[in-house]
């Protein structure tokens, strides 16, 4: 199993959850984020200060699947996060060791 | 003279409306504030609504009102407790329990404005009896200077108001500058925040702020156009001219911000409208409307690039008292003398109407010796506070967030770890509830 990790801009989230919905993803866990990469941040003035916010508001996709499904998940993800400017966001893979549905006791593909 | 109802009615609806300005400031304020102060801010203004009611009835009416000893100062124990004045006293067109009603609440929030200048770093215990202290030494007194006339409440009254004649209608000096230098000298005697000009201090609601210069500016329409103490010309042309100059100085604030930074702002056109309505305050009854556009403008520019100047002098007025109250009432009381116009209820020429520089000269002598006093009184104060019982929060404490040292609260609870809809980490203690001890060990 993979866990696939995508860091997209907020208001992307609804596209890249229908598109996974309809490629028969079942569940996900969304979390709100900030940082930055080589967009870096952005600047606010008050009375005449000017401060820089280098953190960005994030939304972080975490998508359980399965190894034959993980790279297929990135290609959804990436179709619909992507608007080709800067801050678009980045989309990792890793290796999953076990997965448990805590109500039932499943173990492994049984529990995504 | 008898009393006149629709007077009355007009001075007691004004005293509410200058009341309702202090709840409004404590939103202006604690919105600019980080998130973790907020409740401090907002209870620093309160706190001075508690304070200065009590000592106003008790002897700080009598301190600004009564007999005056040479101008400087009303005897304090003359109506002590508002002795002597709950008969059928009348001054002018009103019962006296009026006009002590409508000046109580100016100084309520000469008072609160100072806390802006020391936001979250002053002890709370510190911070309430400098409220006591500094009406006692500083305002009652100025205030008799400024608002106490030969004849009206007492035989005698202060130097500035009968002896230089300095037009000062609602309050730019007793008020506005009063607070601003006394803001200046607090900060200086606290120092600076904890990270200031390093750390980003945001302000963490800008809706607050915007929904208290709102209130600001409708409470002040008490303020400006009930210091007429009737319901007559005078007030309607201080009403119109509140509203001319405050529109102008929002529209010169936002246009100094567009110019200058790129974008208006909303905190630009909050402070903006205090601007306005600060500088507005003292010549409300001597300019025309056009004069009075004219000064808005000049007001919310001036003070649109006086708010930078903490940054280089390096000093931590955290909410721009200086750059808005001080430098406001200065271009206000001191515009007096080259705006005013005979056409205007106060009847007097300035400069630019061609009545030289005799009022000119009486503006700034009024101007500068109240900075001069309040600074000087203000920083003694501060100090000998610091010094004993102190002044000045401690700095793990500052850094943690004032709300919880001082008050043992926190502002806001949006859910998440700390309660809301998962129910929260925190259980009552039997010691505050009961109640919900016994429900949760069932």
């Amino acid at each position: 199993m993979k866990l696939v990790t995508a860091i997209i801009k907020p208001h992307q989230l609804d596209q890249v959850k229908e598109a996974l919905e309809a490629y028969g993803i079942s569940g996900m866990t969304v979390s709100e984020a900030s940082g930055y990469g080589r967009q870096r941040g952005h600047s606010e003035v008050y009375r005449g200060a000017e401060y820089t916010v280098d953190f960005v508001p994030k939304v972080r996709v975490e998508v359980l699947v399965d190894d034959i499904d993980a790279s297929s998940v990135v290609d959804v993800i990436l179709k619909t996060a992507q608007t080709g400017r800067i801050g678009d966001g980045k989309i990792w893979t890793v290796p999953v060791e076990e997965v448990v549905r805590v109500r039932t006791g499943e173990r492994g593909i049984e529990a995504l | 003279m008898e009393i006149n109802t629709g007077d009355t009615a007009w001075v007691l609806a004004s005293a509410a409306l200058v009341l309702f300005m202090t709840p409004g400031l404590a939103l202006f304020y604690g919105g600019m504030v980080r998130s973790k102060s907020v409740l401090n801010m907002m209870i620093m203004s309160f706190a001075a609504m508690g304070t200065i009611a009590v000592s106003w009835v008790l002897w700080g009416y009598s301190e600004a009102f009564g007999e005056s000893w040479n101008g400087l100062i009303g005897n304090p124990f003359q109506h002590f407790g508002l002795d002597g004045l709950l008969g059928d006293r009348i001054f002018g067109t009103i019962p006296a329990a009026a006009f002590v009603a409508f000046q109580s609440v100016f100084a309520i929030i000469a008072v609160a404005l100072i806390s802006g200048a020391i936001a979250d770093r002053a002890k709370f215990g510190a911070w309430t009896i400098f409220t006591v202290v500094w009406a006692t030494v500083v305002y009652f007194p100025v205030a008799h200077w400024v608002f106490a006339f030969d004849g009206f409440a007492a035989e005698k009254g202060g130097w500035i108001a009968n002896q230089l004649k300095a037009i000062d209608f609602a309050g730019g000096t007793a008020i506005h500058i009063n607070a601003g230098a006394a803001g200046l000298a607090l900060a200086l005697v606290l120092g600076k925040r904890v990270g200031f000009g390093k750390e980003p201090m945001r302000p963490h609601n800008l809706t607050l702020v915007m929904l208290g210069a709102g209130i600001l500016w409708f409470g002040w329409f008490g303020f400006n156009a009930g210091s007429a103490l009737g319901a007559n010309g005078t007030a309607a042309i201080a009403w119109v001219n509140t509203l001319a100059a405050t529109g102008a100085a929002m529209l010169g604030w936002l246009l100094v911000e567009k110019m200058r930074d790129g974008h208006p702002t909303t905190l630009g056109a909050a402070s903006g409208v205090v601007a306005g309505l600060v500088a507005i305050t003292p010549a409300c009854s001597a300019l025309t409307p056009v004069g009075s556009v004219v000064l808005g403008i000049l007001a919310g520019a001036a003070c649109a690039y006086a708010v930078g100047l903490k940054f280089r002098l390096g000093y931590d007025d955290s909410l721009d008292v200086v750059g808005v109250h001080l430098v406001g009432g200065l271009v206000g009381t001191i515009g007096v003398g080259f705006l005013a116009s005979k056409s205007a209820p106060a009847g007097v020429d300035g400069l630019f109407y061609g009545g030289g520089v005799d009022q000119l000269w009486r503006q700034t002598v009024g101007a500068l010796a109240v900075l001069a006093f309040s600074f000087i009184a203000t920083y003694v104060i501060g100090l000998a506070l610091e010094k004993t019982i102190g002044f000045r929060l401690e700095r793990e404490a500052e850094i943690a967030g004032i709300d919880l040292q001082e008050h043992a609260e926190s502002g806001y609870d949006l859910g998440g770890y700390t309660g809301g809809r998962f129910g929260g980490t925190a259980v009552p203690s039997p010691a505050s509830s009961t109640k919900t001890t016994e429900e949760i060990s069932a």
